[in-house]
């Protein structure tokens, strides 16, 4: 569900540039707790203005990176550099970080105004000038009115907005979100997404986003960095990762998928040709994938770009029969379960073009499922 | 007409009791809370207006040795308040009144000072180590109070522990008088209150969410002041219970300067044992101890109400 991003990026892709200067670098961090390794040998670039995601499952390490960028935790080895600076002996407080914390840590014996301007008496601003700023980055999060409320009178939206000012009214050179939108409702979050990535747009700070929900890293972020098991496994854009995922596990995480173990038969530059006893069908790839012919390979197909039809098209390949064995009608589309002839299920969504259509496929219909030949992405582990 | 039903008696109790609320027309939470409320009417209220009774009345040499409150030998309008004039007028019990205050509220601050720090030390160890820290605390409980003060007469003495190891050590030629004089007192006083200082210090800094520290650091603000501008107030109700809970018993306290603050220390709990013991004038005495109960109500009353507010107030 990557959504169209109108917005420019920044000097669009910088990541690709090989001249461009890393604003935070990530180098072989590594954290452990006791025999327990968190962050396992990390690296990472991310450039200024950019909305980098991490995004994993929990226990994944993702949230200790973050605490680790801000200062709560030290790498066990590696360094981490903010716009040059070693952060090794930089305390919290004097990091150019602010972070926006998962249970918000809203003061509770203050009021919003008094919560958001703290960070900004810590660095002995003027009275009339902390007052304006405060004033400002209310009206932009529109919690103006409940200044004077104290956050056990604010619903949990309101306390979001208030500890998202209160982290952005630093103007920090990296802003940290733990799980920025997890207890709000689903028109909330992604009011509230657009909200981030308006700022992010206006103030041009460079943002780090730790997600379990592939959804909001998708929507938010101009690249996301895939954890596991304290490991970076991938790194690209929303769309990189979608479609060109390179491991099982970034196919299985990120979206639905269907997995076909094989082997290869063919390896050429202009394509590949796998068996699979699984698919019940070879599969033929229009790229090549440079492996070892008979090297064991799991080929990976998105449920939307498979195709269903009552009649064999016949070709001999990426076309495998089967048996509807479940629909479920999501009103814009429809997903079907269908248990192909070598035993394996598979999921199909098909969009619901036409109300009722005339060969609607059934229960218990014997299926063809079908794909392009430059759908399918093999994998090697 | 209840036993001409036979299924009646074969009821068990608590439908017995059951019934027996509902005759009476009383619901069974009323009755669940009526329990301890007449317990405390029979025993703390009436013996309470009792002393008050007695605190109008004059003594006599007569069994009780008091004048009755009604009757030909009751005492007559104009001098019913004899015993406060007095009480008010002589210097003494002002002095003995002062002296109380200042003990409790000297040693309140003390046992402040002390309590926090290891209140705060147990709330950040780990759960396992918690548990055995206030232990520790609660440990002293578990021997007589009277033992433990009787035991710092040991400590403090002319010929005690201390003593012996400053003289041992060469710090002091000749042994100091600790003993019987306020310092005694003092050191009495916090040792025994400090459990209750620290329980309810501990209550309220072990449920403090620790990542509002983190986020004051994250916000630039060093650790000596996220103390003072988070967790002082955070933990602000908690230190009125404790304060208040070593304050109102401290006031009028007996045994310790007693024992330990030798025969200068004139404290208010003191006055009332000798009025009543010593000079046998119930009157007097009960006087003052009204006094004590009506100087004590007000720290309760603002205890209840701090209470309220925090309870008001959820995070």
């Amino acid at each position: 569900m990557a959504a169209e991003r109108a917005k420019a990026e920044p000097s669009t892709q910088i990541w690709n540039d090989p001249n461009a200067v890393p604003y935070i670098r990530i180098e072989n961090v590594t954290k452990k707790f006791g025999d327990f390794v968190a962050v396992n040998n990390v690296s990472a670039n991310i450039y200024r203005g950019e909305l980098f995601a991490l995004l994993g499952g929990s226990g994944c390490g993702k949230t200790t990176l973050l605490r680790m960028l801000a200062g709560f935790e030290q790498p066990t080895s590696g360094k981490i550099y903010i716009d040059g600076v070693d952060m090794a002996d930089i305390p919290p407080y004097e990091r150019p970080t602010n972070m926006m914390f998962q249970s918000y840590a809203l003061f509770p014996h203050m009021t919003v105004e008094q919560n958001v301007a703290f960070g900004l008496k810590q660095d002995r601003m003027p009275v009339d000038q902390i007052k304006s700023r405060v004033d400002a980055i209310l009206d932009m999060v529109q919690m103006r009115q409940f200044a004077h409320r104290k956050p056990h009178q604010l619903s949990g939206g309101q306390r979001q907005r208030v500890a998202l000012a209160r982290s952005l009214v630093k103007e920090p050179k990296l802003l940290l979100l733990d799980e920025p939108l997890g207890a709000l409702d689903k028109k909330l979050r992604e009011a509230t997404q657009f909200e981030i990535m308006n700022i992010q747009d206006r103030l041009g700070i460079t943002f780090i986003v730790v997600t379990h929900d592939q959804e909001e890293a998708m929507t938010l972020s101009t690249r996301i960095g895939v954890m596991n098991s304290g490991q970076i496994v991938q790194v690209g854009t929303p769309k990189e990762i979608y479609e060109y995922p390179n491991t099982k596990f970034v196919a299985d995480f990120i979206g639905s998928v269907n997995l076909f173990e094989g082997h290869i038969i063919e390896d050429e530059p202009g394509h590949v040709l796998i068996d699979s006893a699984e698919a019940g069908t070879p599969i033929y790839i229009d790229h090549g994938i440079s492996s070892a012919p008979g090297a064991k390979v799991w080929v990976a197909i998105r449920p939307e770009k498979m195709e269903l039809s009552k009649a064999n098209e016949g070709i001999g390949r990426n076309c495998a029969p089967g048996i509807v064995k479940g629909i479920a009608y999501m009103g814009n589309m429809s997903v079907y379960l269908i248990k192909l002839d070598s035993g394996k299920e598979v999921k199909v969504t098909m969009s619901n073009q036409r109300r009722a259509a005339e060969h609607a496929i059934d229960w218990d219909d014997k299926v063809y499922v079908s794909w392009h030949a430059n759908s399918p992405v093999a994998l090697l582990s | 007409m209840a036993s001409d039903n036979p299924q009646q008696t074969s009821l068990p109790l608590g439908g017995q009791i059951h019934r027996l609320l509902t005759a009476l027309g009383i619901k069974q939470r009323t009755a669940v809370i009526l329990v301890p409320y007449l317990w405390l009417t029979i025993f703390f209220v009436v013996p309470c207006i009792i002393i008050l009774k007695i605190s109008f009345a004059q003594t006599v040499i007569a069994q009780p040795p008091y004048t009755p409150m009604f009757g030909p030998d009751s005492v007559p309008h104009d001098q019913l308040f004899d015993n406060f004039k007095r009480l008010f007028g002589d210097l003494l019990y002002i002095k003995a009144y002062g002296n109380s205050l200042q003990l409790a509220a000297i040693s309140t601050v003390f046992c402040l000072l002390i309590g926090y720090p290891m209140a705060y030390g147990i709330a950040r160890c780990s759960p396992s180590t918690r548990s055995l820290l206030l232990l520790a605390i609660i440990l002293p409980f578990w021997t007589s109070f009277l033992i433990r003060v009787y035991a710092w007469m040991g400590i403090l003495g002319k010929e005690g522990v201390l003593n012996d190891t400053l003289l041992a050590l060469g710090i002091i030629d000749a042994p100091l008088q600790i003993l019987y004089t306020p310092i005694a007192m003092y050191v009495g006083i916090v040792y025994t209150y400090l459990p209750f200082m620290i329980l309810p210090l501990y209550a309220n800094l072990e449920k403090m969410d620790m990542s509002l520290l983190e986020a004051a650091a994250d916000l630039g603000c060093r650790p000596l002041k996220a103390f003072c501008v988070i967790t002082i107030p955070l933990s602000l109700p908690g230190i009125i219970a404790g304060a208040l809970l070593v304050f109102i018993p401290a006031v009028g306290e007996y045994v310790i300067p007693e024992l330990l603050g030798g025969p200068n220390s004139l404290m208010i709990g003191k006055v009332v044992y000798d009025e009543f013991a010593q000079n046998r004038d119930w009157p007097m005495a009960s006087a003052v101890a009204v006094a004590i109960l009506l100087l004590l109500v007000i720290p309760i009353m603002l205890f209840q109400y701090f209470q309220n507010k925090s309870q008001e107030a959820p995070k």
